[in-house]
C-alpha cells in the first residue's frame, strides 16, 4: 500500500485520537481567542440592557443535559445580565428532561449573583420558575391566554396566585420578550405560536446544528436576535463581561477545526493521488 | 471537596470515558452507559409527568378541588392506553381523533403564517429594501444574491422541464447555492459536536482531575 493509499484509508480512530490530544493541549495552553460580536447577539444584549428594573422577561429553557455544553453558558450569561439589571424573570422548561436542570441552573445563577453582590434573588419575588408541562404547542398557547392555565403552580408546588411577582402578570402582554434557549423543536413552536399567534417579541439561543435553520426568521423579523451554538454563548459571555467556559472553548474550537481541515486535506490528497494512480495504470 | 461530590464526579467521569470508548469500538462499557441513560431518562420523565401533570391536572383537580369535569380528559387519556390491548385498540381512535383534529386546526393556519407567508413577505421585503433610497450598495448586492439564490434553487427543484440549456445552467447555480447552505450547516454541526467534546474534556480535566 502506497503512502497515498494509506492517507486515503486512514483509520478514523487516529483522527479521534489526534483531535482529543490537540484539544487537551489547547485547553492547557494559556492563550486567548478574540470573540467578535455579531449583530444578532448584540441585539439581544442591547434589548435586555435597555429594559428598566422591574420589567419582566420570559426565559424559555427548552434543553436537556445533552445540550448543556452549548446552551448552559448562554443561559447563565443571560441570567447574570437579568439579575444585575433587576429584571424579573418568568422561566419555563418545555423539554421533558430539562426541568431539574433548569432549577439547578437558576440556583447556580443565584449563588453566583449572591457571591458577586451579596444580594440573594428570591423565588416569587425576583423570578418565577414554572417548570414543565407536556405538549409545548398547547402550553405556549395556554400561556398566551394566562400563565395560570398550563401552570396553576410553579415548579416548587406554590400556587401562581400566591407569588408576589405574578400578581400583575397574566400572559405574554405582560412580558417584554421571550428568550428561548433551546435544543428542540420548541423553538419552531415559539416562533409559530408565541410570536405568530400572540406577537410576543422573540429571541432565540440554539445549538450549532440548529442555527442555520433559524436565520431566515431573523431576516423576516419573527425573531429579533439569535445566539448560535458555543460561538453565540461565547459572544454573550463577552458581552456581559464574564468570560467563562464558552470563551475558553473557543480555543478548542479553533484547534479542532484546524485539525479537521488538516485531515480533510490529507484525505483529499490521498483520494486524488489514488485516483490518478488508478487511471494511469488503466491507460 | 466533600466525599459525595467526589464520588458523584468520579461516576460521571467513568461514564463519560465509557461513552468515549465507543470511538474505539462497540464494547460492554459503552452498552452499560447507554442503557443507563435510557433507563434513567425514562424513569425521570415518568416522575415528572406524574407530579406535574397527572397529579396536578387530574388527581388533585378531581379529588381535592372536586372539579369533576376533569374526569373527561382523564377518561380520554385512559382510552388512549387501550392501544396496548389489540382487542380494544379501536377505542383509542376517539381520543386520537380529538387530538389530531385539535392539533391540525391549531397548527395549520399558524404554521402556514409563520413558515410560508412570513417567509414570502421577507423575500418580497428584500426587493422593497433594494428600492429604498436609503439602502446602500451592500444592501443592494445582498438583495440580488438572495433573490438570485432563491430563484435558482427553485429552478433546481422544478422537475417538469428537463434540466438542459438555460434551465440546466440555472439549476447548476441553484445546486451551488444549496451547497453553500449545506456547507454552513455542516460547519455549524462540526462546531456543535466539537463543543460537546470540549465540554466533556473540560469536565474531565478541571472537575474530575483538578488539573489546573
Amino acid at each position: 500500500m502506497s503512502i497515498w493509499e494509506k492517507m486515503f484509508a486512514l483509520d478514523r480512530r487516529w483522527v479521534f485520537l489526534v483531535l482529543v490530544v490537540a484539544l487537551l493541549v489547547s485547553l492547557k495552553i494559556p492563550f486567548r481567542v478574540s470573540v467578535p460580536i455579531s449583530n444578532e447577539a448584540r441585539s439581544i444584549h442591547d434589548f435586555v440592557d435597555h429594559l428598566k428594573p422591574g420589567d419582566v422577561i420570559h426565559l424559555a429553557m427548552d434543553y436537556d443535559p445533552a445540550a448543556m455544553a452549548e446552551l448552559q453558558p448562554m443561559m447563565l450569561a443571560v441570567l447574570k445580565q437579568c439579575f444585575e439589571k433587576d429584571i424579573k424573570i418568568v422561566m419555563t422548561a418545555l423539554h421533558q428532561y430539562g426541568p431539574a436542570l433548569a432549577a439547578a441552573t437558576i440556583d447556580t445563577a443565584i449563588a453566583r449573583h449572591e457571591a458577586r453582590t451579596g444580594v440573594r434573588k428570591k423565588s416569587g419575588i425576583d423570578y418565577a420558575y414554572l417548570g414543565y408541562q407536556p405538549y409545548a404547542i398547547l402550553i405556549i398557547l395556554g400561556m398566551g391566554q394566562n400563565y395560570r392555565i398550563p401552570f396553576p403552580r410553579d415548579y416548587y408546588g406554590v400556587p401562581l396566585d400566591s407569588l408576589p411577582m405574578m400578581a400583575h402578570i397574566q400572559n405574554f402582554r405582560d412580558v417584554k420578550a421571550v428568550l428561548n434557549i433551546s435544543s428542540t423543536n420548541a423553538t419552531d413552536f415559539w416562533i409559530a405560536y408565541g410570536n405568530g399567534r400572540y406577537g410576543v417579541p422573540l429571541a432565540i439561543g440554539v445549538t450549532g446544528v440548529m442555527t442555520p435553520e433559524y436565520y431566515p426568521y431573523l431576516q423576516t423579523g419573527q425573531i429579533f436576535g439569535i445566539l448560535g451554538g458555543l460561538k453565540g454563548a461565547a459572544e454573550y459571555e463577552t458581552l456581559v463581561g464574564t468570560p467563562g467556559p464558552a470563551v475558553d472553548g473557543m480555543k478548542g474550537q479553533i484547534v479542532a477545526h484546524a485539525v479537521i481541515i488538516l485531515f480533510i486535506i490529507i484525505g483529499n490528497i490521498g483520494y486524488f493521488a489514488v485516483r490518478r494512480g488508478k487511471s494511469a495504470r488503466a491507460t | 471537596m466533600d466525599w459525595g461530590t467526589t464520588i458523584s464526579t468520579t461516576i460521571a467521569a467513568l461514564l463519560t470515558l465509557a461513552v468515549f470508548s465507543f470511538l474505539y469500538r462497540d464494547n460492554p462499557f459503552y452498552k452499560i452507559a447507554e442503557h443507563l441513560v435510557v433507563g434513567v431518562s425514562a424513569g425521570y420523565w415518568m416522575l415528572i409527568l406524574y407530579h406535574q401533570t397527572l397529579k396536578q391536572k387530574a388527581i388533585e383537580k378531581i379529588f381535592t378541588d372536586h372539579q369533576w369535569w376533569y374526569v373527561v380528559p382523564l377518561v380520554l387519556g385512559i382510552m388512549m392506553l387501550t392501544r396496548l390491548v389489540p382487542k380494544w385498540s379501536w377505542v383509542s381512535r376517539y381520543p386520537l381523533a380529538i387530538v389530531i383534529g385539535i392539533g391540525a386546526g391549531v397548527a395549520i393556519p399558524l404554521e402556514m403564517k409563520a413558515k410560508v407567508i412570513e417567509q414570502l413577505n421577507g423575500t418580497v421585503d428584500i426587493v422593497s429594501q433594494m428600492h429604498d433610497p436609503r439602502s446602500t450598495l451592500v444592501t443592494g448586492i445582498n438583495g440580488v444574491i438572495v433573490i438570485a439564490g432563491i430563484m435558482t434553487s427553485l429552478v433546481y427543484f422544478f422537475f417538469s422541464k428537463e434540466h438542459k440549456g438555460a434551465t440546466g445552467f440555472l439549476a447548476r447555480i441553484g445546486i451551488a447555492v444549496l451547497m453553500v447552505g449545506f456547507g454552513a450547516s455542516f460547519g455549524f454541526t462540526v462546531m456543535a459536536r466539537v463543543a460537546l467534546l470540549i465540554q466533556r474534556l473540560q469536565f474531565l480535566i478541571y472537575d474530575w482531575l483538578h488539573w489546573t
